[in-house]
């Protein structure tokens, strides 16, 4: 899946029609390696001064859904900004339409994937060696590197500080 | 001056939260903690189990019902070798109603749990042991008087389909303390839903 220019607008206009009622964005399958290349980390080294902000969630988690909110309102405050958010599901691979039933419920206004990985033990301690597969849980890339991570619910103020604190870490 | 004291104690604060527990090669500490018949149960009745499949689950989290069958299918096959399972609801039942010991009771006797299904109700064996989220798997190995801890983890590799699992993590631990073997992958990772903490 590479990013087009047109893509990059459709996300724009997305954060700016928030308050409106919008359908939401497809919920499609993604295996790791792809989403570490859509959360900025290329090999290829080009540059990218995005912060993004991956978020690894599933709708039967009830903290995961209490955060929510937060993360809805940082991309509408940073709209404008070079931040991009990125929605996890960890939810069954079946479950997939009734991800995306969700999303469309729910206002979604990001990226929203469903990973295709068959074994999170492969690929939990590539996201943070800390992690203890625990969600919700979001983790953090600023030029192509991590910046953060956490397996802990956040309010709206902790995210809203935390990305305008990473924004300044250049 | 004042935001560095402040910084500290968050860290301490954090610190102190932060889950620990055990690591393979420790020694588990035994428990005694209610069944859902209304028995205490401890690891220190069991006088002649090998070691143990200790698995903290719940009720109501869609990981732990995913493996519901498969912790069954394990006390089927290793409780007559010497490795029965005992299961754990360490979940803080305000939280989420499911988890309460009314609902244990319902669950165990709806799927004929043949091995014990005990509530951690003041979370204290989760904590020392280190269970981070359900289901979370700690294999036991007596020792004399000791408990070993011989393998943490998951249960397999596949959790949405269980036909398709490559590695079966507890089943291969446990094979090879039977035989007298090291356990080859003796900690892995999965996503789990959290425990729910009380606070």
């Amino acid at each position: 899946m590479n990013e087009t220019p047109h893509l990059k607008k459709l996300n724009l206009h997305i954060c700016l029609l928030f308050l409106l009622y919008l359908p939401g964005s497809k919920v499609t399958f993604i295996d790791f390696q792809h989403l570490q290349e859509r959360s900025g980390l290329s090999v290829s080294g080009e540059k990218n001064d995005t912060l993004y902000v991956v978020n690894f969630w599933a709708t039967w988690c009830d903290p995961c859904l209490r955060e929510l909110p937060a993360f809805e309102n940082a991309c509408h405050e940073f709209r404008n900004r070079k931040v991009k958010f990125i929605f996890v599901s960890l939810n069954a691979r079946r479950e997939i339409n009734m991800v995306e039933r969700f999303v469309d419920t729910h206002h979604f206004i990001s990226e929203v994937y469903l990973l295709n990985a068959t074994n999170s033990g492969d690929w939990i301690d590539l996201v943070d060696s800390s992690w203890s597969g625990t969600i919700p849980a979001t983790v953090m890339y600023y030029h192509s590197k991590k910046v953060y991570f956490c397996e802990q619910e956040f309010t709206s103020a902790k995210l809203l500080k935390l990305i305008n604190t990473k924004l300044k870490q250049k | 001056m004042k935001k560095t004291a402040v910084l500290a104690l968050m860290t301490v604060a954090l610190a102190a939260f932060k889950i620990e527990g055990y690591k393979v090669g420790d020694k588990a500490m035994n428990f005694h903690l209610k069944n859902v018949d209304g028995n205490m149960v401890s690891l220190s009745d069991y006088k002649d189990a090998k070691g143990f499949i200790v698995v903290f689950t719940c009720n109501h989290c869609p990981y732990a019902k995913a493996y519901e069958d498969r912790v069954i299918a394990l006390n089927t096959k290793y409780k007559p070798k010497g490795y029965p399972v005992i299961a754990i609801n360490a979940n803080d039942p305000n939280a989420n109603p499911d988890d309460d010991y009314a609902t244990m009771q319902q669950r165990a006797k709806a799927k004929n749990y043949d091995f014990p299904y005990v509530v951690d109700g003041t979370q204290e064996i989760a904590r020392n042991y280190g269970a981070a989220h359900t289901p979370h798997v700690f294999v036991l190995q007596k020792s004399g008087s000791d408990y070993l801890v011989k393998y943490i983890g998951a249960i397999d590799d596949s959790w949405d389909e269980p036909s398709t699992a490559r590695h079966r993590y507890v089943e291969e631990a446990v094979d090879a303390l039977l035989a007298g073997q090291p356990v080859s992958v003796p900690f892995t990772k999965a996503i789990g839903c959290g425990i729910k903490w009380k606070t």
